[in-house]
C-alpha cells in the first residue's frame, strides 16, 4: 500500500515539489536529494490525516528537509566563529566614515521584469551571494529566502536575537553594494 | 538625530521585529531629510521583493519537472531503503 502511495505522490506532486525545492535551494542535486528525503520521510511516518490536501501535507515535510539541509551547512561552522564575525564593528567601516555618513550613496537597483531579466538576476545575485562569509550567506537565506521567523533562526543557530540582526545588516550590506556593482 | 549608520541599522531590522515607538519617529525624521537612506530602504525592498518573486515564479514554472530518471531513482532507493 505504502508504495502505491509514494508512487502516485511522485506523479501528482513530484514537479510541485521539485519546484519548490530547487526555488529555493537553486541547486538541482540538492533539490533531488530534499523530495528524495521528503518521500522517505512520508512514507516512514504516515502521519497524513487526510484533513489537509496530500501536497499541503508533503510541502509541510519538505520545508523542514530544506531548512535541515541549510542548517547542516551552517552548523559545519562552530558558533564561536559567529559570534566573532560580527563582534566587531569594523566591518561597517567601509559603507560609513567616521560622523556615520554614506562613504558611497546607495544607488538604484533596478526591478527585474520579465523572467529573462529575473534570470540574469538570480546569477549576479549567487555570485553576490557566494562573495559573503558561509555564516552570513546561510542566515540571509533562511530569513529572506526561507522566510524563517526570527525567533526559529535563533534557535536554530543558537544566537541571540540581537546577534541575528547584526548579522542579517552584514548581509544585506554586503548584498545590496555587490548589485550595485554588478546589477545595472 | 541619527546618523546614516544608525538609519541604515534601524531600516535593515525594521524587516526583522516591530521598531519601538521611538524609533519609528526617528527613522521617520531622518528619511524625511536624508535621500541616500530613502535610497537604501529601497534597495532592501527591492532586493526582498526581487527574491519573492523569482521564488514563487519557479515554483510555478510548470515547464520545470521532476527529471523521469530521478523519479525512478527515488523509487528505487526506497524501496531498497525498506526490505
Amino acid at each position: 500500500m505504502a508504495e502505491n502511495n509514494l508512487n502516485d505522490w511522485l506523479t501528482e506532486h513530484g514537479d510541485y515539489l521539485y519546484r519548490f525545492a530547487l526555488a529555493r535551494l537553486r541547486d538541482p542535486h540538492q533539490a533531488e536529494d530534499a523530495v528524495q528525503e521528503t518521500m522517505l520521510a512520508a512514507i516512514k511516518n504516515n502521519s497524513f490525516d487526510g484533513n489537509s490536501s496530500a501536497r499541503t501535507w508533503l510541502t509541510g515535510i519538505l520545508k523542514h528537509k530544506i531548512i535541515d539541509l541549510q542548517r547542516k551547512q551552517i552548523r559545519e561552522q562552530p558558533v564561536s566563529d559567529i559570534i566573532d564575525l560580527d563582534a566587531s564593528e569594523h566591518s561597517m567601516d567601509d559603507f560609513f566614515d567616521k560622523s556615520g555618513h554614506w562613504l558611497d550613496k546607495p544607488q538604484t537597483l533596478e526591478m527585474p521584469d520579465n523572467s529573462l531579466e529575473q534570470k540574469q538576476f538570480l546569477a549576479v545575485l549567487d555570485e553576490c551571494l557566494n562573495k559573503l562569509p558561509k555564516k552570513l550567506k546561510a542566515i540571509f537565506m533562511l530569513r529572506d529566502v526561507h522566510e524563517l521567523e526570527n525567533e526559529n533562526i535563533c534557535k536554530e543557530l543558537d544566537i541571540t536575537a540581537t546577534n541575528a540582526w547584526v548579522m542579517l545588516y552584514r548581509a544585506r550590506m554586503g548584498l545590496r553594494k555587490c548589485l550595485e556593482l554588478n546589477w545595472a | 538625530m541619527l546618523t546614516c549608520k544608525q538609519a541604515s541599522k534601524l531600516i535593515s531590522q525594521s524587516l526583522d521585529r516591530p521598531l519601538t515607538w521611538s524609533e519609528k519617529v526617528m527613522l521617520r525624521l531622518h528619511l524625511f531629510i536624508c535621500n541616500p537612506c530613502t535610497q537604501f530602504k529601497r534597495q532592501l525592498n527591492m532586493l526582498r521583493t526581487a527574491l519573492q518573486r523569482i521564488t514563487n515564479g519557479i515554483e510555478h514554472d510548470s515547464t520545470i519537472k521532476l527529471p523521469p530518471d530521478v523519479k525512478s531513482r527515488i523509487l528505487q532507493t526506497i524501496e531498497s531503503r525498506q526490505e
